[in-house]
């Protein structure tokens, strides 16, 4: 006992409450409290469980019938039963034709009266005459048990079971098995009961209760904290973007500046001034998607005279491509290929008081095939462009393997390639340290001085590389479909994980 | 690129020595090949554009052996002269050149056949460009009688059985039947005349670039002797294609005999395997590699690439028409040093990085927008008609833009409008929670003349709610925050747009000029999404709201 009384409670609100309107009536059941202390009931049982864990109040829990007039039931207490109402009707008259008589459940009641042999039933032409039996007229001078049963059910005392099976059976009552807590206080719950103070409890921070200090008569309702919610979703950029960001990043803390043009390119642009010949299998219908559009515009003639002057008879160091370049062939439009047209439009507009500048673009290029999980129409490239006069081939493998060491991949490895407009030319592959295996990202090289000299004016190397970004960001967000980059499932969108870098 | 299967075998024993798969797989794409498989009879190789010389295995094992240090240097073939001249005369504009030569001793067997007939073929494909350029044909010299003569008569006068043809044939018919007819006959449509060579009995040997005859055309396991001819548009590409064939034919043991090619004003003696003489500039090639080199390393160098080197000068083989300037010795240079043995170097180039103005502001109005609760969405750019026009409740404009040849018609047109993208996105993910607030920022196009590629391409901006709860005031509270976070002050004007329910649509206006349209989508567009949420949508035009920020 000792130690009960240096025991102390965190208990709740609710638990106070009922504790204290127990220990009042002194014994009670959830049904009869949650009706007093007007809690629902979910609550009470909550509050009484914890109570009785806590050996605060005893609880004994029984299981009970309760039985429930339905309308029926009430309605033979008014009116007595179908067949009593039936035999009313019909002693107005002796007999009386069935179709005439006006009782509601008329067939419930011919059904039972006939049954227990309290009506008969006789041929008229086409009707029939209902009659009064003996036994009915007997019947009808006194209550039946029925009747006397659901009266004792409407005033609460108890009836014969058989009688209750019957009385469901015709439907009069409804019959529910329950279980009924008792519940009692234990003498430790006196002591609480008395002890405890009635702290109010609210759900919530109101302004009201801000005010003039309320919030510390008051305690918060607790809150089941492991309990699951509904989820919250987040604006959000969508992941590509992320990584895109990143990758942009990388550039400007190395000193690039950004490009932008548009994606729709005259050849003159996309393939000209980059020295691919007329006739190279690149610019045909296949890869490259033409812009259903009349000829597009070419630049001053400067320009289009020394691209068509090196395509045709090279300069002073080429011999060119020995061919005669066409203009109209130049004019046409199509979706850039590679984001390598920015670099060379921005060539054109570099002095050589500038030097040296160093550019990268992020942009979508065009490619002339069907969407498959491995293949998209239109995908990513990253450009960068190095103008230096110092500038040599080690620097370029130096920048690619700075942008491919902030990507995650520390091993970079090149190996010669082909592109018309470069020279060396190289395809970069990263090591994946998963998967152990080399992949193939992209194109690199240093710009041929065919491509360098009618857009520049002089000679310098320029470091060039256009690189594929959606296998990396494939490989960071574990995509295995390539599409799948660009479906936004919007499901997706919301829950794919971060860009962590 | 083409991929060439090699007999493993053949190349083996060209190259005369030893040479692991392991080196094989570590060596070949350093040489500038990509590599599909080696297996046990084959490897497998793309071969670049730039580098036909290697489309056999003759030739690959030339380079290859240069390259491994096995067979460096230029290599000396000796050609015999067969005392014979081929006239080229009265040949269509379209197809004036020829270029002949004879290789005898040829010790043939399946092999050898099936490497000829593939080398053949690749060179059609690459250096020809399916036979547009030029076309090559070989033929048993033992059924010709020289002199044999390139001419071209009417196509009425030419009937011959063509290569594995049931009969003869007028020309005519031998485009529309056979399948190299089938298949090659675009190239002469519209001629009236076809070239044909004929030899000294008046026989036709062939049409090219179409076919030869069956019976003189024909080489077979047991010829021994050829005779070789390369015709088409330009006649440095033919030389080089029938270079390589018949240095390919002199690997695999035969003896070259020239013949003179005369063209009435100008006689010349075919082949020639003179190679070029390019002066190689040391300090170029060192300054563009980073490395130094003496002489004798850049000699040993270009002889890995199987270049002579003399007096400051590259000797470059024939066959290599893709050297074009200095810089590809020097690329010569790098790929014999070995791409693989570069150290990278830091550049110390200072210089100031900066974002563009147009990915500045995106930002900034995407932020907006995360922060209002949008999710951002990234479509392609290329779309269809039907997703642009038809499917909003709008006439196709004249003014879209299509491709000419899209393979995949889904995607045959570019999007003038980001919205509909939006609803194509919300229409496919009906199965998700709802409320579904999305945004995408991006370029769209339109026709117009004024323009370099006569298509404008300006930057939009749609966002779209969909949920029960979405309506007319939720988007214009998003518009109106919009503008206050760009300070650009706009008005709203009532509106009708068929995407959108009437009397719940507004034209936002900024300095007098309409930049967007907000609203409520009409329910017969939600019906066409297969949408059963109401959804509210905006699209503003960012290139005009960046514009009057600039101004700012």
């Amino acid at each position: 006992m000792a130690e009960n009384k240096k025991k102390t409670y965190n208990l709740q609100y609710h638990e106070i409450v009922l504790l204290k309107k127990l220990s009042e009536v002194k014994k009670s059941t959830v049904l009869a409290l949650d009706k007093i202390i007007g809690i629902d009931q979910a609550a009470v049982v909550r509050a009484a469980m914890q109570l009785s864990k806590l050996g605060l109040l005893k609880m004994d829990e029984k299981d009970k019938i309760i039985i429930t007039l339905t309308r029926e039931g009430k309605t033979v207490i008014e009116k007595g039963l179908p067949e009593r109402q039936l035999i009313h009707s019909v002693l107005k008259d002796g007999k009386t034709d069935l179709s005439k008589i006006d009782i509601k459940d008329k067939n419930v009641a011919l059904g039972w009266a006939k049954k227990e042999g309290l009506v008969e039933l006789e041929k008229s032409g086409n009707g029939m005459l209902v009659k009064v039996t003996g036994k009915g007229n007997d019947y009808y001078k006194v209550k039946s048990d029925i009747e006397l049963d659901l009266e004792k059910i409407a005033g609460g005392k108890p009836v014969d079971k058989k009688m209750i099976e019957l009385l469901k059976k015709r439907r009069f009552i409804t019959a529910d098995f329950r279980t009924v807590r008792s519940l009692s206080m234990t003498p430790a719950g006196e002591r609480i009961a008395k002890s405890v103070k009635l702290v109010k409890e609210v759900s919530k921070v109101t302004p009201d209760l801000l005010k003039d200090e309320k919030w510390k008569d008051v305690r918060f309702r607790k809150y089941n904290v492991v309990a699951p919610v509904s989820p919250a979703y987040p604006g959000k950029k969508h992941f590509v973007s992320q990584s895109l960001d990143y990758v942009r990043r990388i550039w400007l803390e190395m000193g690039f500046k950004e490009m932008e043009g548009n994606m729709i390119s005259t050849s003159f642009w996309n393939f000209d001034t980059l020295f691919v010949p007329q006739d190279h299998p690149a610019r045909d219908m296949q890869d490259t998607f033409f812009v259903d559009v009349s000829e597009g515009k070419l630049p001053d003639t400067k320009i289009v005279g020394s691209v068509k002057k090196v395509h045709e008879t090279g300069d002073d160091d080429s011999i060119g491509w020995g061919y005669d370049w066409k203009e109209s062939e130049a004019k046409t439009v199509v979706l850039r290929t590679h984001t390598t047209v920015l670099s060379a439009k921005t060539i054109a507009k570099i002095k050589e008081s500038d030097l040296p500048v160093k550019y990268f673009a992020i942009g979508k290029c065009f490619r002339n095939e069907s969407l498959d999980w491995k293949h998209l129409f239109e995908f990513y490239q990253m450009e960068g462009i190095v103008v230096d006069k110092n500038a040599n081939f080690k620097q370029l493998l130096g920048y690619l393997k700075q942008f491919y060491k902030k990507m995650g991949y520390t091993a970079v490895r090149i190996r010669p390639a082909y592109f018309p407009y470069t020279e060396m030319s190289c395809e970069v592959e990263v090591f994946h340290p998963r998967k152990k295996e080399w992949v193939e990202l992209g194109g690199a090289g240093i710009f041929r001085p065919e491509v360098v000299k009618p857009l520049l004016g002089i000679d310098v190397p320029i470091l060039a590389w256009g690189q594929g970004l959606e296998r990396i960001l494939s490989e960071y967000y574990k995509i295995t479909d390539i599409r799948d980059l660009y479906r936004n499932d919007v499901s997706k969108l919301r829950t794919t994980k971060l860009w962590m870098w | 690129m083409p991929t060439v299967n090699l007999d493993k075998k053949t190349v083996l024993r060209y190259i005369g020595k030893k040479v692991t798969d392991k080196v094989l797989f570590e060596k070949i794409p350093m040489l500038g090949t990509d590599l599909e498989q080696i297996t046990d009879d084959e490897i497998v190789v793309e071969i670049f554009p730039n580098r036909p010389d290697m489309l056999s295995e003759e030739g690959f094992s030339r380079a290859f052996s240069a390259f491994m240090g096995i067979k460096p240097g230029f290599r000396h073939y000796d050609i015999k002269k067969e005392g014979s001249t081929v006239a080229v005369k009265d040949l269509p504009k379209e197809w004036p050149y020829a270029v002949c030569a004879i290789v005898r001793g040829l010790k043939l067997d399946d092999d050898k056949l099936r490497s000829i007939i593939q080398l053949q073929e690749k060179l059609g494909v690459t250096l020809l460009r399916r036979r547009k350029k030029g076309g090559l044909g070989l033929y048993p010299l033992d059924k010709i009688k020289l002199p044999v003569t390139f001419t071209s008569y009417k196509k009425e006068d030419i009937r011959f059985r063509p290569l594995e043809g049931s009969a003869v044939f007028k020309a005519d018919d031998i485009l529309i039947k056979h399948p190299k007819g089938k298949e090659y006959g675009h190239i002469v449509e519209g001629w009236s005349r076809y070239p044909v060579f004929v030899d000294a009995e008046g026989t036709i040997m062939s049409m090219p670039p179409i076919i030869n005859s069956h019976d003189v055309g024909k080489v077979t396991g047991s010829t021994k002797d050829v005779f070789v001819e390369c015709t088409g548009t330009d006649l440095d590409t033919l030389k080089a294609a029938m270079n390589i064939m018949l240095l390919t034919l002199a690997d695999m043991g035969g003896v070259i005999y020239s013949l003179e090619m005369d063209y009435g004003k100008e006689k010349f003696v075919c082949p020639d395997f003179t190679p070029r003489k390019i002066k190689l500039d040391k300090a170029y090639a060192e300054r563009l590699l980073g490395l130094k080199f003496t002489d004798s390393d850049v000699g040993t160098l270009l002889s890995r690439m199987g270049l002579g080197f003399e007096d400051g000068c590259a000797l470059v083989p024939s066959y290599r028409t893709d050297i074009l300037h200095p810089i590809d010795l020097v690329e010569e240079i790098a790929i014999a040093y070995g791409y693989d043995n570069f150290e990278s170097e830091m550049s110390d180039a200072a210089t100031v990085g900066s974002e563009s103005s147009k990915t500045i502001f995106l930002r900034k109005v995407s932020d907006l927008f995360i922060g209002l609760g949008y999710l951002e969405c990234k479509s392609f750019h290329m779309s269809n008609a039907k997703t642009l026009f038809d499917k909003m409740s709008q006439e196709v404009s004249v003014n879209l833009v299509r491709t000419a040849n899209a393979v995949n018609i889904e995607y045959d047109a570019m999007r003038n409008k980001i919205l509909p993208g939006l609803m194509k996105i919300l229409s496919e993910n009906t199965h998700n929670e709802y409320p579904q607030n999305l945004f995408e920022a991006g370029t769209v196009f339109l026709k117009d003349k004024s323009s370099e590629t006569n298509v404008s391409e300006t930057v939009s901006l749609a966002f779209a709610s969909a949920g029960l709860a979405s309506d007319f005031s939720q988007m214009k509270a998003a518009v109106e925050s919009f503008a206050l976070n760009l300070d650009v002050g706009i008005l709203f004007e009532e509106y009708e747009d068929s995407s959108f329910i009437s009397g719940r649509c507004a034209k936002i206006v900024l300095d007098s000029v309409s930049i967007g349209v907000v609203g409520e989508i009409h329910p017969s567009v939600l019906v066409n999404w297969g949408l059963d949420v109401p959804v509210s949508a905006c699209e503003i035009d960012l290139s005009k709201v960046m514009d009057a920020v600039k101004k700012q």
